[in-house]
């Protein structure tokens, strides 16, 4: 697979704070590139660094082979982005908005492609309503239909489902699977919804404090025999204890508080713990199994401040 | 460049913050035009009350010329305040909406955006001053009919005979749109610094209000400031209606007294409009978006 983006050594510096440090990663033809990190990783720098918002204090980014910096506009004319929020004029209709950034894109849209595309995110009927009157959601699929209306080969989202409910947060993910499926299109999209991302990604990449953490296939990132379990007991310091006596002491994860215990192990395993958990006269609330990738991004991100409380 | 051109112009005229100032400048002209048509022989009374002992000045003083010289007078001081409405408003308004970001993920360099922009509000500006001229000019030469001019200097009088006039004001105004595009600059610059629009209005009105009064002290110490202070030579229209005289002190037609003076204060301002221009492009290409 081609490469489409290659990001090698970025760091931006703001004054006193270091938003993003040394980050490389690539993202391949067809990939849904998740980019994934707390609030305040830098997701969101890293994303305006790509799009010439912010200009690098170091590094280079590549997109399509050529460098950012001297094919600016080359480039943008192949990229369409919805960054956070999708703002757009508030006074003008949802086709005065396409129509206008559409033109601002290189097109000369017609009416009847205009339309087209505001009915392909369900705003056809509200073409002539000013925005001023539209919810997030409808906002959020303007701003889509703006990313997409020259159709681009690569498209960053950045947070898209922000302030969406679940159907308008399904209705993104199902345009994300469509875009990279059907129409064969590059989507790095980022999000703190770590269940969104496992959904739709090909390939994730986790940042922590603007430092890369791991980059990979999706598939590979996470051992499915693998998994974690949370463990909610009547007294979590005594289980806790009992267990780094025992042998799963080994198994025993970080974690952010002290109202659960976090376990991985292969999940054959997972009845086999629970008979010792008895047998140690633990009175068990709940035994079950997380979510892999939030457990995993959990692990990575936010893990180690806490590993302490679990060693000896 | 002309596409972006356009978006820009279409911005403007649909927003409806854009008609105040049409709207302010309609009915300040139109309560004028009312006081001075019910009571501007009282009006012109006060006016001439110190030199009617010494001159006898026949026909109609109070004609549509003296009426748009006293508003221009009047106005030209307040214009800038609804320049500034909509220039200082060009960026940081954008960045406010959030739209600004949109627009620079888009394929137009930074530096033809930030152009287009200004050259938008350069046409604001044109067609502010345009529908100024329709209602100060053209409006009372209709209402008040048209007649000679008569000027009370601080140290003189000039009269302009009734044909010598029109194109006098045709270049004051020129004049009064290269002046109001200087303060346009000057708000457009202090747009890339704020996200609101409220902070670069203000910034852009204390700068004028400021260096007029600098300008305006006779203070020796200023007074080595005031010929490099836009606000000096904001008023350079004024010089249009100043006439030259022969050596029997007869005015002649066709002629102003001072036209190196107006060349003057044109090209002082011209410079500020490059240096207001090309700093904002500087620090525009320079910008972090962060909105």
């Amino acid at each position: 697979m081609p490469v489409i983006v290659k990001v090698t050594n970025l760091t931006k510096q703001f004054k006193n704070l270091t938003a993003v440090q040394d980050l490389s990663f690539s993202v391949n033809e067809g990939d849904v590139y998740g980019f994934l990190g707390q609030n305040g990783a830098g997701k969101s720098t890293t994303i305006r660094m790509l799009l010439t918002l912010i200009k690098p204090t170091a590094g280079t980014v590549e997109i399509f082979g050529k460098k950012l910096g001297s094919n600016r506009n080359e480039i943008l004319r192949e990229v369409g982005a919805v960054i956070e929020k999708p703002d757009v004029y508030k006074y003008l209709s949802a086709y005065e908005n396409l129509k206008l950034f559409a033109r601002l894109s290189g097109m000369k849209p017609s009416s009847e492609i205009l339309m087209e595309k505001l009915d392909k995110v369900g705003l056809a009927d509200r073409a002539k309503d000013p925005v001023k009157n539209f919810s997030q959601g409808m906002k959020q699929r303007l701003g889509i239909a703006i990313a997409l209306v020259h159709d681009p080969k690569l498209i960053i989202l950045d947070e898209p489902t922000n302030g969406l409910d679940p159907q308008g947060i399904a209705d993104i993910r199902n345009l994300i699977l469509h875009l990279s499926r059907d129409l064969n299109k590059t989507v790095i999209v980022s999000s703190h919804l770590l269940s969104e991302i496992e959904q739709i990604a090909t390939r994730v990449l986790i940042i922590n404090k603007g430092k890369k953490i791991i980059e990979g296939n999706a598939s590979e990132m996470f051992d499915p025999s693998q998994t974690i379990v949370e463990l909610q007991t009547f007294d979590n310091d005594y289980a806790l204890q009992q267990l780094q006596l025992s042998g799963w002491r080994n198994h025993l994860q970080a974690q952010r508080d002290s109202s659960s215990i976090l376990i991985k192990l292969d999940r054959s395993q997972i009845a086999e713990l629970n008979r010792e958990l008895v047998a140690m006269d633990i009175q068990v609330l709940s035994l079950q199994p997380r979510h892999s990738l939030e457990d995993y991004f959990l692990q990575v991100t936010s893990g180690k401040q806490h590993v302490d409380s679990y060693s000896n | 460049m002309w596409t972006v051109i356009q978006i820009e112009l279409f911005k403007i005229f649909r927003r409806p913050r854009t008609y105040i100032a049409f709207a302010a400048i309609t009915g300040l002209i139109g309560i004028i035009q009312f006081g001075l048509k019910l009571e501007g022989d009282a009006y012109v009374d006060f006016m001439m009350r110190d030199i009617t002992s010494s001159l006898t000045v026949e026909g109609k003083i109070l004609n549509g010329y003296q009426v748009c010289y006293i508003i221009l007078q009047i106005l030209l001081v307040h214009v800038p305040l609804l320049i500034a409405l909509v220039a200082a408003d060009m960026v940081s308004g954008e960045a406010n909406m959030g739209t600004l970001r949109i627009m620079l993920t888009k394929p137009i360099s930074r530096t033809r955006l930030l152009l287009a922009k200004f050259i938008a509000t350069m046409v604001y500006t044109l067609l502010l001053l345009i529908w100024l001229a329709i209602l100060a000019l053209f409006l009372n030469m209709i209402i008040f009919g048209t007649d000679d001019l008569f000027l009370m200097k601080s140290q003189y009088v000039v009269l302009l005979k009734k044909d010598d006039i029109f194109w006098r004001y045709v270049w004051a105004f020129g004049f009064a749109a290269l002046a109001m595009t200087t303060v346009a600059s000057l708000g457009f610059l202090f747009s890339l610094f704020a996200e609101n629009s409220i902070g670069p209005i203000v910034a852009t009105m204390s700068v004028i209000i400021f260096f007029t009064i600098l300008s305006t002290l006779s203070i020796p110490l200023f007074n080595k400031i005031k010929p490099f202070l836009f606000t000096t030579h904001m008023i350079g229209w004024k010089e249009f209606f100043d006439i030259k005289v022969n050596d029997a002190n007869e005015a002649i037609a066709g002629t102003i007294q001072n036209p190196q003076k107006i060349i003057n204060s044109a090209l002082v301002l011209v410079a500020h409009i490059i240096g207001f221009v090309g700093i904002s492009v500087w620090v525009f290409k320079r910008k972090d978006v962060l909105s």
